[in-house]
């Protein structure tokens, strides 16, 4: 049984912040493919194409027939702790800093064995089940998993850094006037967030939700508009040092691609938003972050970007804004590379259409806050890097990666699925 | 393999000659070309050549980046028409013996001096791991980053529970080296070793303790590969090649390893020497953890699989031993000099079947067995060798 983590102590602010080491992040390009199912939380490995030999190490040739056709499969997760130590002395300083560290020899059941991070409550010799995720390097690992749940298995030191828990952790909502912000605020205090920050842009103007937010457990509404510099600046300054998780649900939409809007009014605010937003909140939350990603167990972990799925492929009833996603999402990832030095994940939530006023004319299935809401605490719970929320996300993007070029095509015959 | 009808050749006409062992320091501010050069000038000054009279040359090393053999050449002016390099860590003394006996056999070259050597930084070690191979850069340093340490421990704590041993097991192996080590001036570990301290160590990687690690030093080994007659007419003296084995990525099957290469090879190599177990009058294992020195015995036949523990029970490991075993204090009590880790047990063996041990000698010590084992490229040394050797009057 893991021993629950207690509330972390106010900082001393006298004291060093912790600076954040990384496990090594050398990989080879066939190792990647691990990294990138490890970003939706698959545990996948390469199966051979033409004889079915299971692979691992990634590799570049079938260590069975020599085939080079080695495709990513999903794979069985059950296996068994053949063999385990405990590392006490480590060559790194992240893990030297982090010992005793559990790893061990899981072999599959189906066929090879891997060398796997190992939880507390995985019984020796016992069986495990193998989850593929994110270490603080950004790359994919393997890590055993006791087959069920145990009481407080999420509080296991070792999973705590593969994941983003939102456990004692302090949260910035962007936007406190979206349709979607008191379900996420009531998600995260049932997650057991600290503090939930809502910033509020202009908070003269009343709008329907506000009492529901202040009556959530551990709300602080904040003033916040982010097309205004200074003002992302000015709670930056308050907040910065303590935000540890930061989702930003702020978004302007509206339906109409390029011709059937006259002008650029509508263009320029979704890019205010949508896109310059995002760099407003980078450039002053974005080094404070990036510089906690160690500071204990309310250190900063994650930044959660909600997107429209159609920033992959532009949806054409709603043009201008897809491309105003496909912006914040080309940026999302500069993001991520410039958090990475500072292990904190960046966390893109792609959505289809939202059940909410701008797309109400819209068919179903559209994704209900409340989905949105356990979409993005599960992700943090599972460290995930892509999370693909309700079924119009999850089928373009199959579609996507099957072939763009045909999705392109595909999405000019829709009639507005929205965004 | 299975099926193969041709027998082997021999190594009738070639032996080995002249050991030298350049003294280990535990960090060095030096390279390994300097520490290559030193172990190549002793070989030789004993043999009394100069680098002209070398026109083979084998190199085994980690730390010459970005140099290889080639870059060697000229940078300690030899011009070899024969040049191998061996990136096989442990397994390279047993395979650069293979190699260049049949270059002198085959007359491609008269003379090789092998020589592994490797200098040790302050932090050339974390470097080293870091990037080893690629599955251990891509499937094992990224979790714990342990090194062998950590791999060795998984297939410690395997074999423990799959055969029953005990950790005093494998410290029977650690006190005796250590108490031949005290025997070898030139071994790093100076002091006793007792069962109690061994036990009492610190664990570093469970159930890996302290006194289970080698300690990586600065160092370098050297002997000659030459014709018999060469050897004679120089008045050297040298040891015969009876039989040599190696082989690589054996039983990809096994989970875990639980055997090295050497259980496929083992008969063809007794077959070759004419010898079984009981001819050995000493044993140099590759020993970076005593696990790998157990199941050495057990591989290369001394006991069965399994019965290691039992094993090291019934016997005395120490050079006064009924079954002396890495005689100069091995890797875990004289020091792990990089490459030169596969050199160790083949340049002590030498000395020993030549009467030329000195403080280490095994009284009458007639025939040997050396077995190497080398590069946890992912979760296992995939690389195994061994040869047997014999005194110039046996």
């Amino acid at each position: 049984m893991t021993d629950a983590i207690l509330p972390p102590p106010k900082k001393d602010p006298q004291k060093r912040t912790r600076t954040q080491t990384l496990p090594s992040g050398l990989r080879s390009r066939a190792a990647l493919g691990l990294t990138a199912a490890a970003a939706e939380g698959r545990f996948m490995l390469q199966v051979c194409g033409e004889c079915g030999a299971l692979q691992y190490p990634p590799r570049d040739a079938c260590s069975t027939c020599l085939s080079t056709d080695l495709p990513w499969r999903d794979i069985d997760p059950a296996g068994e702790l053949i063999a385990e130590t405990t590392v006490r002395t480590s060559t790194n300083t992240y893990f030297r800093e982090r010992t005793p560290w559990r790893v061990g020899t899981v072999r599959l059941d189906a066929g090879p064995s891997v060398m796997c991070h190992v939880h507390g409550d995985a019984p020796r010799g016992g069986r495990v089940r193998i989850i593929n995720r994110l270490d603080k390097s950004g790359q994919g690992v393997l890590y055993a998993l006791p087959p069920e749940g145990t009481p407080n298995m999420e509080d296991d030191p070792q999973l705590r850094e593969i994941t983003a828990d939102p456990k004692f952790r302090r949260v910035l909502i962007t936007d406190a006037r979206s349709e979607s912000t008191p379900a996420l605020a009531e998600a995260f205090a049932k997650a057991g967030a600290s503090i939930i920050f809502i910033g509020e842009p202009e908070g003269w103007r009343p709008y329907p939700h506000r009492t529901a937010l202040e009556a959530i457990p551990n709300v602080q509404i904040v003033p916040l508009d982010v097309t205004d510099t200074a003002s992302v600046a000015e709670l930056a300054g308050e907040i910065g040092g303590k935000t540890d998780i930061l989702v930003n649900n702020a978004r302007f939409v509206r339906p109409g691609g390029i011709m059937d809007r006259g002008d650029t009014v509508f263009a320029r605010d979704e890019m205010e938003v949508n896109y310059l937003g995002l760099m407003r909140l980078a450039q002053s939350f974005g080094p404070a972050m990036r510089g906690r990603g160690a500071d204990g167990d309310n250190s900063a972990a994650a930044w959660v970007n909600i997107l429209s799925v159609y920033a992959y492929s532009n949806m054409p009833a709603f043009g201008a804004f897809s491309a105003s996603n496909a912006a914040a999402y080309s940026l999302s990832q500069c993001l991520r590379a410039e958090m990475r030095p500072g292990g904190v994940r960046v966390m893109n939530v792609y959505t289809g259409p939202t059940d909410d006023a701008w797309h109400q004319p819209l068919p179903p299935p559209k994704v209900a806050p409340a989905a949105l809401a356990r979409a993005i605490v599960s992700g943090l719970k599972d460290g995930l890097e892509d999370v693909f929320v309700g079924d119009v996300a999850k089928d373009l993007i199959e579609r996507w990666r099957a072939g763009a070029k045909v999705l392109e095509r595909e999405m000019s015959e829709t009639d507005g699925g929205g965004a | 393999m299975a099926g193969r009808t041709s027998r082997r050749m021999g190594y009738e006409g070639v032996v080995l000659a002249a050991p030298a062992t350049a003294p280990y320091q535990r960090f060095s501010k030096e390279t390994a070309h300097w520490w290559i050069a030193r172990a190549l000038r002793q070989s030789l000054q004993s043999a009394g050549l100069s680098p002209r009279d070398v026109d083979g040359f084998s190199v085994a090393s980690f730390t010459l980046f970005p140099d290889t053999a080639v870059g060697l050449t000229q940078h300690l002016g030899l011009t070899p028409r024969w040049l191998d390099h061996i990136p096989m860590g442990g397994a390279s003394g047993v395979v650069a013996l293979r190699r260049a006996a049949r270059a002198v056999q085959a007359g491609d070259a008269d003379i090789v001096a092998c020589v592994a050597g490797d200098t040790n930084h302050v932090d050339s070690f974390r470097r080293m791991l870091s990037s080893f191979s690629r599955f251990a850069q891509d499937a094992s340093y990224p979790y714990g980053a342990g090194g062998p340490n950590a791999c060795f421990a998984l297939l410690t704590d395997h074999y423990m529970s799959a055969y029953g041993a005990i950790r005093e097991d494998f410290g029977r192996i650690c006190v005796a080296q250590r108490d031949n080590a005290l025997r070898n001036p030139h071994a790093v570990m100076k002091k006793p070793l007792t069962m109690d301290q061994y036990l009492g160590a610190r664990m570093i990687s469970d159930p890996i303790a302290l006194f289970d690690c080698v300690m990586p030093v600065s160092g370098a080994e050297a002997f000659l590969v030459m014709r018999e007659e060469d050897a004679r007419a120089a008045g050297l003296p040298y040891a015969h090649i009876r039989g040599s084995i190696e082989r690589h990525n054996a039983f990809p099957e096994n989970p875990i390893q639980m055997r090295g290469g050497w259980a496929m090879d083992i008969d063809e190599l007794y077959a070759m020497a004419d010898a079984r177990p009981d001819d050995m009058d000493l044993l140099q294992t590759y020993d970076d953890y005593p696990v790998i020195s157990m199941m050495q015995f057990e591989d290369l036949g001394f006991c069965g699989k399994g019965e290691g523990p039992a094993f090291v029970r019934e016997r005395d490991l120490t050079i006064a031993g009924d079954f002396p075993h890495n005689t100069s204090g091995g890797q875990l009590s004289a020091g792990q000099a990089g490459a030169a880790g596969g050199f160790i047990g083949m340049v002590e063996a030498i000395r020993q079947v030549t009467g030329t041990a000195g403080p280490t000698q095994v009284k009458g010590a007639a025939t040997a067995m050396v077995s190497g084992f080398g590069m946890i490229n992912y979760d296992r040394g995939v690389c195994s060798s061994a040869a047997i050797i014999s005194g110039a009057g046996t």
